[in-house]
C-alpha cells in the first residue's frame, strides 16, 4: 500500500462492496434492520415474483417472452431432479426451485454495479447449505431407518478396506456443506473482488485500456459463473437428496 | 497478534504500511455482527419465494405445460381427422369421377345406338324407295320398250307393205304380221 | 512485520487457485476427449462434467478463500 500511495490516487479496497450497511437509521444492524444485505435480497424476491408470477399471468398457450423465461427454468430445474433423483425427487421438486431461483437471481443481480451481492456471503450461503445438508440428512434417516448409515458402508470394496472407506466417507459426508458453501461465495466474491481490482487499476493511465478489457472480460466471466454456480448448488442439492432417497452404493 | 503490537506496528509505521486502516475494510463475510442480520432476511426471503412458487407458480405454470401438451395432441388428432376427411373426399371425387365417365360411356353408347337405328330405319326407308323408283322406272323402260316393238312392228308391216306394193306384190296382212314377227323374235 | 509475512503467504496461497485451474482444465479436457469419441452419450454426462469441474474449482476457491484470509483477516 506503500507503492500505491506513491503512485497518487491508486487506491482500491476490493472487499468495500461486500459490506453491510444499515439503510438510514443509526448505523446500528440489529437483526430486522432494513439494510443494503436485505434490500438485495428482497430485489431477488422481486425478480422471483415478476417472472415467474406477472411473467406467466396471461397463461398464454403460445408464450411471450417472460412467460418463456418462466418455463425454461421451470422445465431445467423440473428435469434436473427427475433426472438424478428419479421418480421420487419430484416431490421436493418445489425446494430445489426455491434454492435455485433465488441463488441464480441474486448473483444476476449482484452483476449490477453498485449492487450487494447476498450470495458472496457466508452469512447466506452456510444457512443455505446447512438447510440443504440437514433436510437430505434428517430425510434419509426418516425415509430409511438407519439402512441410511449404508451410505458409508461401501458394500462393493473388499471387507478389510470398509472401515477405512467409511471413515472416508464419514468425512466427505460432512464436508459436504462446506464445500457447498463456499464454493458459492467463494466465486462469487472471488470475480466480483477480482472486477474491483481491474477497477483500481483502470486509474492509472498507462494500464486503464488494459484493466478495462480486464473488467470486461471479467464481467463475461462472472455471468458465466453467476448461472453455472447457481446450476452447480442446484445440481449438488439434488445428488445430495439422491444419496438420502437411495442410500443404497 | 496482540502481543507482538508493539514491534508490528512501529515496523509498519517505519515503512509506512497502515495496517488494517487506510480503508481496509477487511473481509465483511467474516464480521460476524450482521450475521443475523443477513440470515434473517434470507429465511424471510426463502420463505416468500417458497411460497410464491408452491402457491401460484409452479402450479400454474404446470398447467400451461400441460395444457399445451393437451393442445398440441389436440391439433394432432384433429390434423389427423382432417387428413382422414381430406382422403375420404378424395376417394369420393374419384368415384364420382368413375361413375361419370361410365355415365359418359353409356349415354355415349346409347346415342350411337340410337343414330345407329335411325341411320338403319333411313338407310332402309332409302332402299325401299330406290327399289320402287327402279321397279317404276323398269316397268316404265319395258313399256317403253314394248311400245317400241309395236311401233317397229307397225312400221315394219307398213315397210313390209309398202315395199311389197312397190313390188307389185299383193301383202297378205296375215303373212306379213306372221314374218316380221318372226324376225323380231330373231 | 507479520502483516508482510501474511500477505506473502496470501500470494503463495493464491497460486492454489491457478493449480486448481489445472484440475478444472483437465476435467474438461477428459470430458471433450471423451465427448468427441462418443460424442451421442456426451450429453448426458453434461451433469457430471459440472459436478466435477466444480469439485475441482472449490478446492481452487479454497485457497482463494485462505489468500483472502490472510490479506484481510489475519
Amino acid at each position: 500500500m506503500a507503492a500505491q500511495s506513491a503512485e497518487g490516487g491508486l487506491s482500491f479496497d476490493p472487499m468495500a462492496q461486500f459490506q453491510v450497511k444499515p439503510l438510514g437509521g443509526d448505523g446500528v444492524v440489529n437483526w430486522f434492520t432494513f439494510t443494503n444485505a436485505a434490500l438485495w435480497t428482497s430485489f431477488a424476491v422481486a425478480v422471483v415474483f415478476i417472472l415467474l408470477v406477472v411473467g406467466t399471468s396471461k397463461r398464454a398457450v403460445v408464450p411471450g417472452r417472460m412467460q418463456s423465461v418462466a418455463e425454461l427454468a421451470y422445465g431445467f430445474i423440473y428435469k434436473m431432479v427427475e433426472d438424478i433423483c428419479g421418480k421420487e425427487g419430484v416431490k421436493y421438486f418445489p425446494y430445489i426451485m426455491t434454492l435455485f431461483m433465488f441463488i441464480v437471481c441474486a448473483n444476476f443481480l449482484g452483476l449490477i454495479p453498485t449492487a450487494f451481492t447476498p450470495t458472496s456471503h457466508f452469512a447466506v450461503t452456510i444457512p443455505l447449505a446447512l438447510l440443504v445438508f440437514l433436510g437430505v440428512t434428517i430425510l434419509g434417516f426418516v425415509k430409511n431407518g438407519a439402512s441410511f448409515l449404508g451410505l458409508f458402508w461401501v458394500s462393493s470394496a473388499p471387507l478389510a478396506l470398509r472401515p477405512a472407506l467409511a471413515l472416508i466417507e464419514l468425512i466427505s459426508y460432512f464436508v459436504r456443506p462446506v464445500s457447498h458453501s463456499i464454493r458459492l461465495a467463494g466465486n462469487v466474491m472471488a470475480g466480483h473482488a477480482v472486477i474491483k481490482v481491474f477497477a483500481g487499476f483502470a486509474a492509472l493511465t498507462i494500464v486503464s485500456p488494459v484493466a478495462i478489457l480486464g473488467i470486461t472480460a471479467m464481467y463475461g466471466l462472472e455471468v458465466l459463473v453467476s448461472f453455472i454456480q447457481a446450476y452447480v448448488f442446484t445440481i449438488l442439492t439434488c445428488v445430495y437428496l439422491k444419496d438420502a432417497l437411495h442410500p443404497s452404493h | 497478534m496482540a502481543t507482538e503490537t508493539t514491534q508490528g506496528d512501529g515496523l509498519a509505521d517505519a515503512i509506512g504500511v497502515a495496517e488494517h486502516s487506510g480503508g481496509s475494510t477487511g473481509m465483511p463475510q467474516l464480521d460476524f455482527t450482521h450475521w443475523g442480520n443477513q440470515m434473517f432476511w434470507l429465511a424471510l426471503a426463502l420463505i416468500a419465494i417458497y411460497l410464491i412458487l408452491s402457491r401460484v407458480a409452479l402450479p400454474r405454470i404446470a398447467a400451461v405445460l400441460a395444457e399445451r401438451q393437451g393442445t398440441i395432441t389436440n391439433d394432432i388428432a384433429a390434423a389427423e381427422d382432417l387428413t382422414n376427411k381430406a382422403d375420404a373426399a378424395e376417394a369420393a371425387y374419384d368415384q364420382a369421377l368413375v361413375d361419370a365417365r361410365a355415365e359418359a360411356q353409356r349415354i355415349i353408347a346409347a346415342a350411337k345406338a340410337d343414330m345407329q337405328a335411325d341411320l338403319d330405319a333411313a338407310i332402309a326407308k332409302a332402299d325401299t324407295q330406290i327399289a320402287a323408283k327402279s321397279a317404276e322406272s323398269e316397268k316404265a323402260i319395258s313399256e317403253i320398250r314394248a311400245g317400241a316393238v309395236e311401233s317397229v312392228k307397225a312400221v315394219a308391216k307398213d315397210t313390209v307393205k309398202e315395199i311389197v306394193a312397190a313390188m307389185g306384190g299383193k301383202a297378205d296382212a296375215k303373212t306379213v304380221t306372221a314374218a316380221v314377227t318372226a324376225r323380231m323374235k330373231g | 512485520m507479520e502483516g508482510q509475512l501474511a500477505h506473502i503467504g496470501a500470494g503463495i496461497a493464491a497460486l492454489g487457485t491457478g493449480i486448481a485451474a489445472i484440475g478444472v482444465g483437465n476435467v474438461a479436457a477428459s470430458f471433450l476427449g471423451g465427448a468427441l469419441r462418443n460424442p451421442s452419450a456426451a450429453a448426458a454426462q453434461t451433469a457430471t462434467l459440472f459436478i466435477g469441474i466444480a469439485f475441482a474449482e472449490a478446492l481452487g476457491i479454497f485457497s482463494f478463500l485462505v489468500a483472502l484470509l490472510l490479506m484481510f483477516a489475519v
